[in-house]
């Protein structure tokens, strides 16, 4: 059975883009070790001779024509009306490259943190 | 002004039908007692009045001018219906009880709202929910708790609480829900009306706050089964738009008991830990069915005990990709806003899908549900049906879980196999508890086998002489 660590705590909200304060690392670490310990049960179970189920339908390749239909897209103004952060038509985000001082050094922002 | 407010489609359409009372009329009791309870019972997150009174108004002119035949035409004309906050609603925000969507409103309608307001619907409003759907007992909704209907001391259930209390308030005629493991059986349970989970894939997802894709489905709530069906017949079947839909042929035999039924008792849902009094409403349950001619077997379902295992693998593993998608760019508010729970189970999800543990926990966890199922597929060969709690015990306290995620998880034992299988089941009331609490049960049947449980369910709500109440 795996333990959790603080360091696996930490390395999952980074990989979940969250932003943990210090008594929330310390009370999921304890909160999701009780959960793992339970769920890991499921090592008492042989599946060797199991397939993985990943849906109950039966259903494969369920295909429709790609077509454009009148009333399946939404217009601009309703694409656009859940922010305010909106810029000629486009939706604002932050940066996600660093402004280029060295054509040779373009890196993403984040990737050196 | 102090009308009787009708307590199903059948009364509800008649009385319109025959001027006993207006749509409007109905519209105005309503909203007074929203305004009247809701303060200390919170199951509502939004009411929507102005919408509520102008299609009050058209229904009450098409009745004036066609009569009868236009109640043939739309089998819902003139219900008063609320949805749970997961159902985007266009132009009316859609929460899903997260502070993350507190100001957000859909460009467009699920299917499901779509066409029960084609059916002839009136729309009250959207319901309180546990954030995300992610809880057993309403706690977890950003905007507060439901509480209790029949003691405010205690939880509504959840992830449905608003769709289960409103209705045991008479706040609505009947209301929506969804069900990942449980989020309508349960609440349905702990509040005394009747709750559908239909089989994966009958009903569409579309435009509903996805949880674990593989596992939610789509159901309603009611204080008669008649009333879950004839929402089930109007929400059921492919709309294009969601591709784990299928169009099966339904029988359309009404009610009609095939003459002869066997019902399976699963051994592993009547071990320690059940309560005495919910396991005591159910075998007196088969006691009367059984003097009717109804065949009862002990069947055995050995590895549902792992059922909550799996869940709480393959739910935060679908969660934490559901959940990405909030970024707070196209709509919504920064990730910052998500609760407790809701980060919990990113986190679950994300550990189980990293690189190094996907092996042990996620496909092993999908290798586990293939053994249910294979056990539950062997169960229905011989018998019709399957009765079962709902949960371990009747309504628990509020605040008596909310420190220990895995005693509020494991509350949904029993309700996990027919999401995990894909099978449908319905929640029946029974009666209440020695303090005054409803008490009920779980039937579960085959896949598409909707219409037999509602069979079996009218059956036994007319051997007991079941009639609907409302808390006050």
């Amino acid at each position: 059975m795996a333990k959790l660590t603080k360091k696996n705590v930490l390395h999952v909200a980074k990989l979940a883009n969250l932003t943990l304060t210090d008594e929330e690392v310390e009370k999921y670490l304890e909160q999701l070790s009780n959960i793992i310990s339970y769920i890991s049960q499921l090592d008492e179970v042989d599946v060797s001779e199991l397939e993985p189920t990943s849906q109950t339908t039966g259903l494969e390749n369920v295909l429709r024509i790609d077509e454009l239909k009148p009333g399946n897209s939404l217009d601009l103004k309703y694409a656009l009306s859940g922010t305010e952060n909106t810029h000629n038509d486009y939706f604002q985000v932050d940066a996600v490259l660093e402004e280029r001082s060295d054509p040779t050094t373009l890196k993403l922002r984040g990737a050196s943190k | 002004m102090n009308m009787k407010l009708p307590l199903t489609i059948k009364e509800t359409q008649e009385g319109l039908l025959k001027k006993e009372f207006s749509a409007v009329e109905l519209v105005d009791a309503y909203l007074n007692r929203i305004k009247k309870f809701d303060k200390e019972i919170n199951a509502f997150l939004t009411v929507s009045e102005e919408i509520a009174y102008m299609q009050a108004k058209r229904i009450d002119e098409s009745i004036h001018r066609s009569g009868k035949k236009i109640f043939d035409e739309y089998s819902l004309f003139g219900v008063t219906v609320a949805h749970k906050d997961l159902f985007l609603t266009k132009g009316v925000r859609t929460t899903a009880g997260s502070k993350v969507l507190k100001d957000y409103v859909p460009q467009y309608s699920a299917t499901v709202v779509k066409r029960i307001e084609e059916a002839g619907a009136i729309m009250i409003g959207k319901l309180n929910c546990d954030a995300w759907a992610h809880g057993s007992s309403g706690e977890n909704s950003d905007f507060g708790s439901t509480k209790n209907p029949w003691n405010k001391e205690y939880t509504s259930g959840g992830s449905s609480s608003g769709s289960a209390a409103s209705l045991a308030l008479n706040f609505c005629l009947i209301t929506t829900g969804t069900d990942t493991c449980g989020s309508i059986r349960l609440p349905a349970n702990y509040c005394g009306v009747y709750g559908l989970k239909p089989t994966y894939g009958s009903v569409s997802r579309y435009g509903i706050v996805a949880m674990a894709s593989s596992l939610d489905s789509i159901g309603n709530f009611g204080r008669s089964v008649d009333d879950i069906k004839r929402v089930f017949d109007v929400t059921r079947g492919e709309d294009g738009r969601d591709a784990t839909v299928a169009n099966y042929q339904f029988p359309t035999t009404n009610f009609q008991l095939k003459p002869k039924i066997r019902i399976g008792i699963p051994r592993e849902f009547f071990v320690e830990g059940l309560d005495k009094e919910v396991e005591k409403t159910i075998m007196e349950s088969v006691d009367l069915l059984k003097k009717e001619g109804i065949e009862f077997k002990e069947v055995s379902l050995p590895s549902t005990k792992y059922g909550i295992s799996i869940y709480y693998i393959i739910q935060p593993a679908e969660v934490s990709s559901n959940l990405g998608r909030y970024d707070g760019i196209r709509y919504g508010a920064k990730r910052d806003n998500f609760g407790d729970e809701a980060k919990r189970r990113i986190m679950l999800g994300t550990y189980v899908l990293s690189a190094g543990y996907y092996d042990e926990f996620y496909l092993r966890a999908m290798k586990v549900r293939s053994k249910i199922i294979q056990e539950v597929n062997a169960v229905f060969e011989d018998v019709d049906a399957l009765i079962a709690p709902v949960a371990p015990t009747p309504p628990f306290k509020l605040g008596e879980k909310v420190n220990n995620p895995l005693e509020m998880y494991l509350t949904d034992i029993y309700a996990a196999t027919a999401n995990l299988s894909g099978i449908p089941s319905i929640a029946i009331p029974s009666g209440f508890s020695k303090k005054g609490l409803p008490l009920g049960f779980q039937l579960m049947g085959p896949r598409f086998s909707e219409y037999t449980l509602f069979a079996l369910g009218k059956f036994y709500h007319e051997l007991i002489d079941y009639k609907p109440r409302v808390a006050f």
